[in-house]
């Protein structure tokens, strides 16, 4: 149990790091990108802006999820 | 970093762990966590129509990740969450509506203070006398829950004649176990919504209790409905305040990557505690909440 227990928080602590190391990427890369372009669409068509607004943050949690699943998966060796 | 829709520098950091400590409690308790998003998201600056609306967009996604994993787990109502969703987005309009009157009367940050602090305050002092009471009747009785996803209440009684009203429609919600009015439904789903919409947030804190006390959901299966309900209405949210300016995107997106591990881990946890536990347990966060408006009423800080 103890050694189950164990496994489970090495393999979520490494899924952390890598994880980190993906968002501080995406901090940097995706978002510096989108920023200028949001912000204009923000101010002349608010309308497509809450469209994309729902879309991406929907997108993103689908992405994020995969990811987390995925990365879990593969650290465990094994499906949960 | 900054934030050019709302004007803000905001650490992305702070903004990945507010996520995530927001996200463990999401999936937890099956609540937006807007109690805690609020005031963090003011502490940096925020004014609270961007807090409100920006909040939104993040519980959003939080709600799909931790949706996700209740399903897997067998805690999603979908025919609840799906008429729940109809009341919450008329209730929601109310409330989005309510706000910009006070933002065009100049006094939105006071009145949507005092509100908080009243509704957080109650809700915790309820839940802690219920809680506390199921759980010693259980003691007493020596039943406690061997299966974690028994359910039990000390307010069950009352609930029970809130099924018993007949009014047509009657809905008869399979996966819950319960038979109700639809009217009853929508009532709380309005009531809800109306809160989502004026104070932020998913109004969790007021509908996963209301599905317990009043439409007699078991704990677990509110959570994952509430989640699943969020959604839907939690996006109409984002939309109606993004056209009205209060939405900025690209914090909610930085705050979703934290709040992606953290709901998950929450929605997991839910399976290692009964009912009523859970309910003793949710009674500190919306506290937490009021403690933090009360502070910042009383020294005017930007919290």
């Amino acid at each position: 149990m103890k050694k189950e227990a164990a496994k489970t928080l090495r393999a979520f602590l490494i899924e952390l790091v890598i994880y980190a190391l993906l968002v501080f990427a995406y901090f940097f890369l995706v978002l510096h990108f989108l920023g200028g372009w949001l912000y204009q669409l923000e101010i002349h068509h608010r309308y497509t802006y809450g469209v994309l607004a729902i879309l991406l943050i929907i997108g993103q949690a689908v992405v994020l999820e995969s990811v987390t699943t995925l990365l879990l998966r593969a650290l465990r060796g094994r499906s949960e | 970093m900054f934030f050019p829709i709302s004007g803000a520098h905001i650490s992305p950091i702070y903004l990945a762990i507010i996520g995530f400590l927001i996200g463990i409690l999401g999936g937890f308790f099956g609540v937006g966590g807007s109690f805690i998003a609020g005031p963090a998201l003011r502490a940096v600056g925020l004014d609270w129509n961007f807090a409100v609306g920006t909040d939104l967009a993040h519980i959003v996604g939080k709600s799909v990740v931790a949706a996700k994993r209740h399903r897997a787990l067998g805690n999603v109502d979908l025919k609840l969450g799906l008429i729940m969703a109809i009341g919450t987005i008329g209730g929601s309009e109310c409330g989005a509506q309510l706000i910009q009157a006070l933002k065009r009367a100049g006094n939105v940050n006071l009145v949507v203070s005092v509100v908080s602090i009243v509704v957080y305050l109650s809700i915790s002092l309820f839940m802690v006398w219920e809680s506390r009471k199921t759980l010693s009747q259980n003691n007493r009785s020596g039943d406690a829950a061997k299966n974690k996803k028994a359910d039990s209440s000390a307010f069950g009684h009352v609930t029970r004649r809130i099924q018993g009203f007949k009014i047509w429609p009657m809905v008869h919600l399979d996966v819950s176990g319960v038979r109700i009015s639809l009217w009853i439904i929508l009532l709380v789903s309005v009531v809800g919504g109306f809160f989502s919409g004026f104070l932020g947030g998913g109004a969790g804190y007021i509908r996963m209790p209301s599905m317990v006390y009043v439409l007699g959901i078991p704990t677990h299966l509110a959570v994952g409905t509430d989640l699943f309900e969020i959604i839907i209405s939690a996006s109409y949210g984002t939309f109606t305040h993004a056209i009205k300016g209060n939405v900025d995107i690209l914090i909610a997106l930085v705050m979703n990557t934290g709040a992606a591990v953290g709901a998950q881990i929450g929605a997991i946890s839910t399976q290692y505690f009964a009912g009523p536990k859970i309910r003793l347990a949710f009674v500190p966060l919306p506290l937490i909440g009021a403690v933090i408006v009360i502070y910042t009423l009383w020294t005017g800080h930007k919290l």
